[in-house]
């Protein structure tokens, strides 16, 4: 067991130590930072403004094109031939023309552009034109403007979990789906990353004819399982380090921010106080609605059993680390190079992204039966099981599950055990399902 | 006293005789001399002794008590193939092999800083073994071998790869660890090696031992009534001896090879010479290592 130890030590140290694990350290929680900004940024960015030429025959629409940000309008009263020569000359972005049309029949409605135009700016005025003979067809029918605003209405669902003690949780799945897709996701990239680190590790042992020099005084298994285990402790300090920065850095910018606001705030009651300026109803209802998403936010997280995502992340982040690892170590240990592994690996992590893939399915039905039986086949379940733990599931299931779990990483431990000390001490072998087996059988 | 004994060892790869019923017994103190052409089994026979693998049958021994795991550790492997962790800095490297080997750490370190002074290595103490030469790191291989002082040294050929100055300060080496009280194996196919350093020698062809003893013995027993003459003249035919070849020395003499077909033993060569030449040497030719090795190993390839 000591020997172990030492093992574990240096596996670690040496990794560790490292400059690029300490900069992969800091930089990925960076880079994860920079990528989901980047994708906030992308997905509400307006697109460049606009400038369109409107031609209005009917005289129905003057008012009803506003410019805002991604467009301006500009009405003509030229014809259509020196609009579309304007166009063309590249004055405008694009000509809308309405000839003057019957309200009950709009047929005509053309869009000239030097390019094809977006479908979001052509559906965008498509929309504009309808609502406007909508509004005239209503009016024409004696419903007057107010009655018309006052018909539309706004209606959010709230979710209420029964719990067995007869009372009554609000839960909020939008909060569950994303912390139970992040874990799932992030245990999915530490299975293959440092599977793959363990993989190569081997390899180096393998082709570095270390390993005979090594073998002499450590058994196969305690050098396997010390490799392993080093590299498990490698990415759960490296995933402490993690959550150590991501609280120190959002305490930080929460500070900094939320006090910033909160004086901001302040400063702007106090100046308007003090020069006697009403706050618009407007900017009150804009930070109410503000507060209120801050607020969907944290009751989001407060229906989620926080510390028992917490257990079981770790639990099935090592659990499955181990059973993967383990056999990306076999299969280092049966080839000469990392380019020969390629073939092997692929069959060991079809289930993984099998995993990934139902996801989805997962996601609609937290309970079902998929959900149920990929969350307890110890090949699937570390994602599939962390997808469904923020939504709750029957403490029994957990524990199966986790039993399971444990019965199938001692199982790769062992079968890759039985490949690993052979395949350690063969070179130049043409490696092959058959031969794995072979060596699977071999009694030493 | 032996300090080795190998009894019976069989071991088979799925179809393929590797070894077939070895037998050796290697004295305390001795420079044991392993041959063997490639594929003969010889570092299959190392690694069951050092538990690398498990034979089919058969037993060995150290100091007459059967070779476990914990005892493996009196053993020093030096394989033929050479690794290290190329990553790792000399020092690291010794001390991890080191405790794993069951040293303690206090220990270790002042062993490693001595070998690393004897070896003329202690400037590159905190140098990753990747930015050494190949020369330097076969001596921190061998360091890792004999670090933790074991009973009994295996060297898988251990000169390959060293130039002549470092090669004999290996030598030395190992000439100093014997004087110390440990017991060499040599597996190795350079014989001028065997010839100068190893007292006993065993051969290995085609997975089953078909020599061995001491060196004296066997180069004795191998003696075919060969002799080298050095005379004056050209050697008339005869048929008191059959002539071999012969060849004309630096001093203008004829070095003539023959051998001896008179009854009697030399006496009755030497009076058959005299009568015919001038002669300046008669020396008896004793078989090389190499001799008996490539005569032994050619003899069962014709007999197949």
């Amino acid at each position: 067991m000591n020997n172990i130890g030492l093992i574990i030590a240096r596996e670690y140290l040496t990794r560790v130590k490292k400059r690029s694990f300490i900069i992969m350290t800091l930089l990925t929680p960076l880079l994860i930072g920079a990528m989901f900004f980047f994708i906030g940024w992308s997905a509400t960015r307006e697109a460049d403004t606009q400038t369109i030429l409107v031609i209005d025959e009917s005289e129905f629409f003057v008012d009803v094109f506003e410019s805002d940000n991604e467009a301006i309008f500009i009405f003509a009263d030229t014809n259509l031939d020196d609009a579309k020569t304007n166009v063309q000359n590249g004055d405008f972005d694009g000509l809308l023309y309405i000839p003057s049309l019957d309200i009950n029949t709009p047929e005509g409605v053309t869009y000239y552009a030097p390019n094809n135009p977006s479908i979001s700016m052509v559906r965008k005025l498509a929309k504009k034109i309808e609502r406007e003979i909508e509004n005239i067809k209503l009016t024409k029918s004696g419903i007057e403007k107010e009655v018309l605003d006052n018909l539309k209405a706004d209606v959010s669902i709230a979710t209420i979990n029964l719990t067995e003690g007869g009372g009554e949780k609000e839960t909020n799945s939008f909060g569950a789906t994303g912390i139970g897709w992040a874990s799932g996701f992030i245990i999915y990239m530490f299975i293959f990353v440092y599977g793959a680190m363990c993989m190569r590790g081997v390899v180096e042992e393998k082709t570095s004819r270390i390993i005979e020099v090594i073998i002499a005084s450590v058994k196969p298994f305690q050098l396997m399982l010390g490799k392993v285990l080093g590299i498990a402790s490698v990415g759960l300090t490296q995933f402490v380090l993690w959550i150590i920065l991501g609280i120190g850095i959002s305490t930080a910018v929460g500070t900094f921010m939320g006090g910033d606001a909160k004086s901001m705030a302040e400063v702007q009651q106090q100046q308007m106080e003090q020069m006697d300026i009403p706050v618009s109803e407007e900017e009150v209802a804009k930070q109410e609605a503000q507060n209120a998403v801050f607020s969907d936010i944290t009751n989001a997280l407060s229906s989620v059993n926080i510390p028992l995502v917490i257990v079981s992340f770790l639990f099935y982040f090592l659990a499955g680390y181990l059973l993967y690892g383990a056999l990306f170590a076999a299969i280092g240990s049966a080839v000469d190079s990392d380019a020969d592994a390629q073939q092997f690996m692929f069959p060991v992590t079809i289930p993984l992204i099998l995993a990934m893939v139902s996801l989805n399915g997962v996601i609609n039905d937290p309970n079902g039966s998929l959900a149920f039986w990929m969350s307890m086949i110890p090949f699937t379940s570390p994602v599939i099981m962390m997808m469904r733990v923020p939504f709750g599931v029957p403490i029994w299931e957990l524990v199966l599950s986790m039993v399971l779990m444990i019965g199938g990483f001692v199982f790769t431990i062992w079968v890759a055990s039985r490949i690993y000390r052979i395949g350690i001490l063969m070179h130049g072998t043409k490696v092959n399902y058959k031969v794995l087996a072979k060596w699977f059988m071999q009694k030493n | 006293m032996e300090l080795l004994r190998v009894e019976n060892i069989s071991k088979n790869y799925s179809g393929h005789q590797a070894l077939n019923d070895v037998s050796l017994s290697i004295p305390k103190g001795s420079i044991f001399g392993l041959l063997g052409p490639n594929g003969a089994g010889k570092t299959t026979l190392i690694r069951i002794i050092t538990k690398i693998i498990e034979q089919d049958s058969g037993k060995a021994f150290l100091n007459d008590s059967e070779i476990t795991p914990e005892l493996v550790r009196k053993i020093g492997y030096l394989p033929e193939e050479r690794g290290l962790y190329k990553k790792m800095k000399v020092g690291e490297q010794l001390l991890y092999i080191a405790r794993l080997k069951g040293l303690s750490r206090a220990d270790a370190v002042s062993k490693i800083k001595e070998w690393l002074k004897r070896l003329e290595l202690t400037p590159w103490h905190s140098k990753n073994i990747e930015d050494l030469s190949k020369g330097m790191a076969q001596k921190v291989q061998f360091i890792a071998t004999v670090l933790h002082k074991p009973d009994l040294i295996i060297l898988d050929e251990p000169f390959s790869g060293f130039d002549p100055v470092n090669a004999n300060l290996i030598k030395d080496e190992i000439l100093r660890l014997r004087d110390q009280g440990a017991t060499v194996i040599f597996s190795t196919h350079r014989m001028e090696s065997v010839e100068e350093l190893c007292d006993h020698i065993a051969l290995i062809n085609k997975s089953e031992k078909i020599l061995d003893g001491k060196k004296i013995d066997i180069k004795n027993e191998f003696k075919d009534s060969t002799f080298i003459i050095t005379h004056e003249g050209s050697l008339p035919p005869s048929t008191d001896f059959e002539f071999i070849s012969s060849s004309i020395t630096e001093t203008g003499l004829t070095e003539s090879i023959v051998k001896d077909r008179t009854e009697g033993g030399p006496n009755n060569l030497v009076k058959s010479l005299i009568e015919k030449v001038e002669i300046h040497s008669f020396v008896e030719k004793i078989p090389s290592v190499n001799e008996i090795f490539i005569r032994q190993v050619q003899g069962e390839t014709v007999v197949l």
